[in-house]
C-alpha cells in the first residue's frame, strides 16, 4: 500500500532572535508514520511544531500540505481546511472563561461545522467515545476550571481527538500524566495511526517528547533539532542510539537491553 | 449546545424586559394606570397619551438600545481581551467621544450636534487604534490592547483639561453627560437599521467567539483566522459602543456587570450569551433610567449614578453565590 504524504517542508528556515534554530528543513511525513521530535529545551519544537501548523509564520522555505489531490503551500489555505487535516496539541491549555468539560471537548467540532450550525447527536457522540477513551467520562458536566493537571491534558488529548485531523502535531503529550494514562495515550496514537489489518491507515502524529523510552516503545521515526540550524530524521532503528542521543542532549546517556527492546537512562 | 433551557432563559429575559418597558411607560412624574396604560398601547385615546408615547417610549427605547448595545460590547471586549473584566471603555472609544462632545458643548455648538460629535470621536479613536496596532508579524491582542488602554489614558487628560478650562456654566451639562444621561435620548434611524446588522453578524460569529476565547493558538488550530476575527470583533464591539455613548453619553458599569452575570448565571456559550446580554443589558438600563428619573423627583439623576449604585453591589452579590455554589 502505498502511503500518502501528510506534510511536507521544503528549506524551512526557522529562527528566533540571535539564534537560527532550523536551517534548511527538508522532511515530510506519511500516512502511518509516527515521529518522535527529540531536542534539548529551547531548541526549537514547540516553534516548529506550530510553524508546521500556519499559527507562526515561516521566515524562509515552504510548508505543503495535500488538498484536493495535490500538495498546496499552507500559506494559501485556508485556517479551517488546515484544521480538518491537522490538529495541534498545546504544550500547556488556559481556560480564562469558566467551560464545562463536554463543551471544552465540542470545541473540536469546530471546523466541521458551518456559521448557523449546532453540533448534532453524531458530534455529541464523538465527543462521547473521546472523553470515555480518555477516562473522563462521568466529568461532561465538570467545570474546566475544577480538573486535576492530568485530567486537564486528558481533555486536551480529548479535544484534539474530536477534531478527527488525520495528521496529529502533539506537543509533550503526556506532561502531567501518570504512569498509565502516559500508555494509554500513546497506545491510543499507535492505535490511530495504525488501525487494525483492514482498514487503511491514514494517520500520522510528530510527537515532541522527553520521555526516550516511550519514544523508543511506541514510535516508528525519529526527528532531532539540535538547536542550531542541524536536524536529523529517519526511523527509528536507525537513529537512536546512545551515542546520537548523547550528542543531542549534550549528557552522556546510556541504553539497556532488556528482553522487550531498550531502555535509555541518563548517565 | 443540546439542552432545552436556552429557549426557557431567553422567553423569560423578554419577558422581562417587556415588564421594564411596562414599568418605564407607567410611572413617573404622572403615574398612569394600568387601564390608562393599556388604551394607550391598543391605540385608543386617552389624556396621557401624548405623555407616554412622545416623551416615555422614546426614552425607554433609547435606554433597551443603548443598554443592549453597551452589554453586547463588554461581551465582545472580554473575549478579546480574554479577560472577563474588560468593559466597552477599555479601548477608548468613550474617551474619544467624550473629548468630542465636550469640545463641541465648550464651544456652544447646539445639544442637538452633540451626538453626532461623540460618534465622531468614537471613530476617530477606533480608527487610531487600528493604525498604531496594525504592524507586521504574529497578531496579537497585547499590543491592540496596550495601544487602546494608552489612547484611553490620553483621552482622560484631555477631558480633565475640558473640565478646567470650560466655563461654570458649560459645567453641569458636561458632567451629565460623562456620567451618562438618557433625559434627552433618542435613537437615530441610523441605529435602528445598523443594530439588526450587527447583531446578525455577531450571531454567525458566536461559536467563532467561544473559540477565540479558549485563546489565540487554540483558535488558530481549530480553524479561525484570528487576526480577522480579532479586528472583527473589535471593529464591532467598538461600533456598539460608539453608537451607545452618542445616545447617552459615558454610562459606566452596564457593559462589565451584565455580561458577567450573564457569565455567572446562564452559560459562557455565546449563542446564548450575546442575546441574553443584550436583553439583560436593555431591561437593566430601563429600570435604571426609571429610578434616575423617579427616585428624587421632580429632580433628574444621572441614569450613570444609579448603574453603578446599583450595579456595585448587585454584582458582588452574584460573586459571592457563584462562589458558593462551585
Amino acid at each position: 500500500m502505498s502511503n500518502t504524504c501528510l506534510l511536507r517542508t521544503r528549506g524551512l528556515g526557522l529562527t528566533i532572535p540571535g539564534r537560527v534554530l532550523l536551517d534548511d528543513f527538508n522532511w515530510q511525513i506519511q500516512a502511518g508514520e509516527c515521529w518522535a521530535l527529540l531536542g534539548r529545551n529551547g531548541s526549537g519544537k514547540s516553534t516548529l511544531l506550530h510553524t508546521l501548523a500556519g499559527i507562526r509564520p515561516a521566515q524562509t522555505g515552504a510548508i505543503e500540505l495535500p488538498h484536493e489531490g495535490n500538495l498546496q503551500s499552507v500559506t494559501k489555505l485556508p485556517r479551517r481546511t488546515i484544521a480538518r487535516q491537522m490538529a495541534l496539541l498545546q504544550q500547556h491549555t488556559a481556560y480564562p472563561f469558566d467551560a464545562t468539560v463536554e463543551q471544552m471537548a465540542l470545541a473540536g467540532r469546530h471546523p466541521h461545522l458551518g456559521a448557523w450550525q449546532q453540533e448534532s447527536a453524531a458530534d455529541f457522540a464523538i465527543v462521547g467515545q473521546a472523553l470515555d477513551d480518555m477516562d473522563l467520562s462521568g466529568l461532561e458536566k465538570r467545570n474546566v476550571s475544577s480538573l486535576s493537571g492530568g485530567e486537564a491534558r486528558r481533555l486536551a488529548f480529548a479535544t484534539m481527538l474530536v477534531q478527527q485531523a488525520p495528521l496529529l502535531l502533539l506537543d509533550e503529550p503526556s506532561n502531567h500524566l501518570d504512569v498509565g494514562h502516559q500508555i494509554q495515550i500513546m497506545r491510543k496514537l499507535r492505535e490511530l495511526i495504525e488501525p487494525d489489518n483492514n482498514k487503511k491507515n491514514n494517520s500520522a502524529a510528530l510527537i515532541a517528547i522527553h520521555d526516550l523510552n516511550l519514544a523508543a516503545r511506541f514510535c516508528s521515526h525519529v526527528l532531532m533539532l539540535f538547536g542550531d540550524g542541524r536536524y536529523l530524521a529517519g526511523p527509528l532503528d536507525e537513529i537512536l542510539s546512545s551515542k546520537q542521543l548523547s550528542e543531542l542532549y549534550d549528557y552522556p546517556i546510556e541504553q539497556l537491553l532488556w528482553d522487550q527492546g531498550r531502555c535509555f537512562l541518563p548517565g | 449546545m443540546r439542552h432545552n433551557y436556552p429557549k426557557a432563559t431567553l422567553f423569560t429575559l423578554v419577558t422581562v424586559c417587556l415588564l421594564s418597558l411596562l414599568l418605564a411607560l407607567k410611572v413617573g412624574s404622572v403615574a398612569v394606570s394600568w387601564s390608562d396604560l393599556w388604551q394607550i398601547i391598543s391605540g385608543r385615546e386617552n389624556e396621557w397619551r401624548e405623555l407616554v408615547m412622545q416623551l416615555r417610549l422614546p426614552r425607554a427605547l433609547a435606554a433597551l438600545l443603548t443598554g443592549a448595545m453597551l452589554a453586547m460590547a463588554g461581551c465582545l471586549m472580554q473575549v478579546l481581551l480574554r479577560n472577563p473584566l474588560a468593559d466597552p471603555y477599555i479601548m477608548g472609544v468613550s474617551g474619544g467621544a467624550a473629548f468630542f462632545a465636550l469640545s463641541a458643548m465648550l464651544l456652544g455648538l447646539s445639544a442637538a450636534f452633540i451626538p453626532a460629535a461623540a460618534f465622531a470621536g468614537a471613530l476617530v479613536s477606533i480608527l487610531l487604534v487600528f493604525a498604531v496596532s496594525r504592524g507586521s508579524g504574529p497578531w496579537s491582542s497585547t499590543r491592540m490592547l496596550l495601544s487602546g488602554v494608552v489612547l484611553a489614558a490620553g483621552w482622560g487628560a484631555l477631558i480633565s483639561l475640558i473640565l478646567a478650562l470650560g466655563p461654570d456654566n458649560s459645567l453641569r451639562g458636561m458632567l451629565f453627560w460623562l456620567m451618562g444621561d438618557l433625559s434627552n435620548a433618542r435613537i437615530p434611524l441610523a441605529v435602528w437599521i445598523a443594530f439588526p446588522i450587527l447583531l446578525l453578524l455577531l450571531m454567525l460569529r458566536s461559536r467563532s467567539l467561544n473559540i477565540l476565547a479558549l485563546g489565540e493558538v487554540t483558535a488558530a488550530a481549530l480553524g479561525e483566522n484570528t487576526r480577522h476575527l480579532g479586528w472583527f470583533i473589535y471593529l464591532l464591539a467598538s461600533l456598539l459602543t460608539a453608537m451607545a455613548v452618542s445616545i447617552a453619553g459615558s454610562i459606566g458599569f452596564v457593559g462589565l456587570i451584565i455580561p458577567h452575570a450573564m457569565r455567572l448565571l446562564i452559560s459562557n456559550d455565546h449563542r446564548l450569551l450575546l442575546p441574553a446580554s443584550a436583553l439583560a443589558g436593555g431591561s437593566f438600563l430601563i429600570l435604571a433610567d426609571t429610578m434616575a428619573r423617579t427616585i428624587a423627583a421632580p429632580l433628574q439623576l444621572p441614569v450613570g449614578v444609579i448603574t453603578a449604585l446599583t450595579g456595585v453591589p448587585l454584582f458582588l452579590y452574584l460573586l459571592h453565590r457563584a462562589r458558593i455554589h462551585s
